[in-house]
């Protein structure tokens, strides 16, 4: 049984644009959501820059009771709720009532760390000796699977509910592992998506590092530099994407707009040999990877025509490139148009996949290729094999046919995951 | 019984009612979980606003008693006369 499955709802809640208008307006117009961080800079971080969703307190009022909101303090958890409310929504699903699940309704939301400013605070009160003042709420909002537990709760979904955790790769592998679920039969509809919480408790770990960078305290929007010669390190981010993957059957059905369908993915690791490391992707299982979910999608590697890299902005952007360029056969003016979000809004690790999903999915609805910032001086070994025409810098009319999305991740994983524009 | 006491208790406990339930369902009489059908988890949360509101310490055997509004604003007049 291998079903087809289509998207048909997306939500997002990302540094450039919280809520699906925005964040199109910000990637087509280039807006950062890159920002300079005072917090930061008070507690001596080197890089005082990052990426974080402006999430206004009467909004979180439209998505939170006021019981939920007392205590809340994951910013992950806001960011993750937003999103998939909206891609819930945007998908023209209604949060059953109370009597019953949704028994063909599953979630599966990663994130890497959660309630990350919860456990700060019950840390301090277990210290003091005052755990009896944790409260209710300590447990799941700091739990990983907290960010699915609150969304079940919300649209009552009684098929699995998960949340997947592979660093950086989290959001792109939720997507693969939904899609599995439905193409075997095993569920209707599945809200993927993943989330990532803000703050110096979640960046200084980076910071220390010393793999982000230092010299853009002062011009924020210019620090995160994919792809070019100046690139100096990642831009810290945060946030939530999400989307509603659906059979093509239960779309058809309910007559539901499909922004596009999921031919298949892959997702492996390179065991950390061969190059690959904790920090550093083995190059060769990049390249299977890529492959693998091209044979999965049941293409050939000359149809797909717009890569969304993982491309984070340091010195591992022009190798990534000469994977994709290995992997697909392809290069100088062959080779696919790229996109590298993160120039935009930075890394939002565990969050970074699902947003960038959902970005590279509005291209094929927007009928165009969102341009890329801060890459006027492409890497010289990324424009010796890559067609500077390929790296558009600003957005450009296009339909793209089949776009192919990869992450990779902390621990050498990897995923990669190919979309299709939607045709019956 | 103090009627300030009770409207404040009332006040705190309106907002960890489920939907279905109105703040006009409180009484003195009402039992919190079986009655006002609070989730047990948050008569934890309740104890913790409890101690915030009137500046007492509950033990966990105040706890276990504290089955209807009238159990916690008896424990509220002792605990507050003992002060």
């Amino acid at each position: 049984m291998n079903r087809r499955v289509v998207i048909t709802g997306l939500g997002v809640c990302a540094p450039n644009g919280v809520g699906l208008d925005t964040f199109t307006d910000s990637l087509r117009n280039g807006n950062s959501g890159i920002r300079f961080q005072p917090r930061l800079k008070e507690l001596n971080f080197g890089c005082q820059i990052a990426g974080e969703p402006l999430v206004k307190d009467n909004l979180v009022d439209k998505y939170f009771t006021p019981l939920q909101l007392r205590g809340l303090n994951a910013s992950g958890i806001v960011y993750g709720v937003i999103a998939g409310t909206d891609a819930w929504k945007d998908a023209g699903l209604k949060p059953l009532d109370k009597d019953q699940p949704d028994w063909q309704s599953g979630i599966i939301f990663g994130t890497g760390i959660l309630g990350v400013d919860k456990f700060r605070e019950s840390i301090h009160l277990v210290d003091d000796n005052k755990v009896r003042r944790l409260g209710s709420t300590a447990v799941l909002q700091t739990m990983a699977s907290g960010i699915s537990a609150y969304l079940a709760g919300i649209i009552g979904s009684g098929n699995q509910v998960t949340t997947n955790s592979s660093a950086c790769t989290t959001g792109t592998e939720a997507i693969i592992m939904a899609y599995d679920r439905i193409a075997s039969g095993k569920a209707e509809r599945m809200l993927a998506g993943s989330c990532s919480d803000s703050g110096p408790y979640v960046w200084g770990g980076f910071d220390a590092m010393r793999i982000l960078p230092r010299q853009y305290n002062d011009t924020p929007s210019e620090g995160s530099r994919p792809l070019s010669a100046s690139a100096a390190g990642f831009v810290p981010g945060s946030g939530a994407g999400a989307l509603v993957l659906e059979s093509l059957e239960s779309a058809k059905a309910r007559g539901a707009r499909i922004y596009a369908e999921v031919l298949g993915g892959s997702v492996n690791s390179g065991g950390q040999r061969s190059g690959g490391s904790m920090t550093a992707p083995n190059s060769e299982a990049v390249q299977r990877c890529i492959v693998q979910a091209v044979e999965q999608a049941g293409i050939q590697k000359n149809e797909v025509d717009v890569i969304n890299g993982h491309l984070t902005a340091t010195v591992k952007d022009p190798i990534e490139i000469k994977n994709w360029s290995l992997a697909l056969e392809r290069e100088g003016l062959d080779f696919p148009y790229v996109n590298a979000f993160k120039s935009l809004f930075g890394h939002c690790l565990a969050a970074a996949g699902s947003i960038e999903c959902v970005g590279a999915l509005l291209q094929f609805h927007n009928q165009c290729v969102f341009g890329n910032s801060n890459c006027e001086d492409l890497h010289p070994e990324i424009s010796n094999r890559v067609d500077p025409t390929k790296i558009p810098v600003k957005t450009m009319a296009y339909s793209p046919k089949i776009i192919a999305k990869a992450s990779f991740g902390f621990g050498d994983v990897n995923a990669c995951v190919i979309f299709r524009a939607f045709n019956d | 019984m103090n009627e300030e006491r009770y409207h404040q208790l009332r006040d705190i406990i309106q907002i960890y009612l489920p939907e279905d339930v109105s703040v006009t369902d409180i009484s003195k009489e009402s039992h919190f979980t079986n009655e006002l059908n609070i989730n047990s988890a948050h008569l934890v949360d309740i104890v913790l606003d409890v101690e915030d509101a009137f500046d007492i310490m509950l033990e966990n055997e105040d706890m276990e008693q504290m089955q209807t509004v009238g159990d916690a604003l008896d424990i509220i007049e002792t605990k507050l006369a003992k002060k």
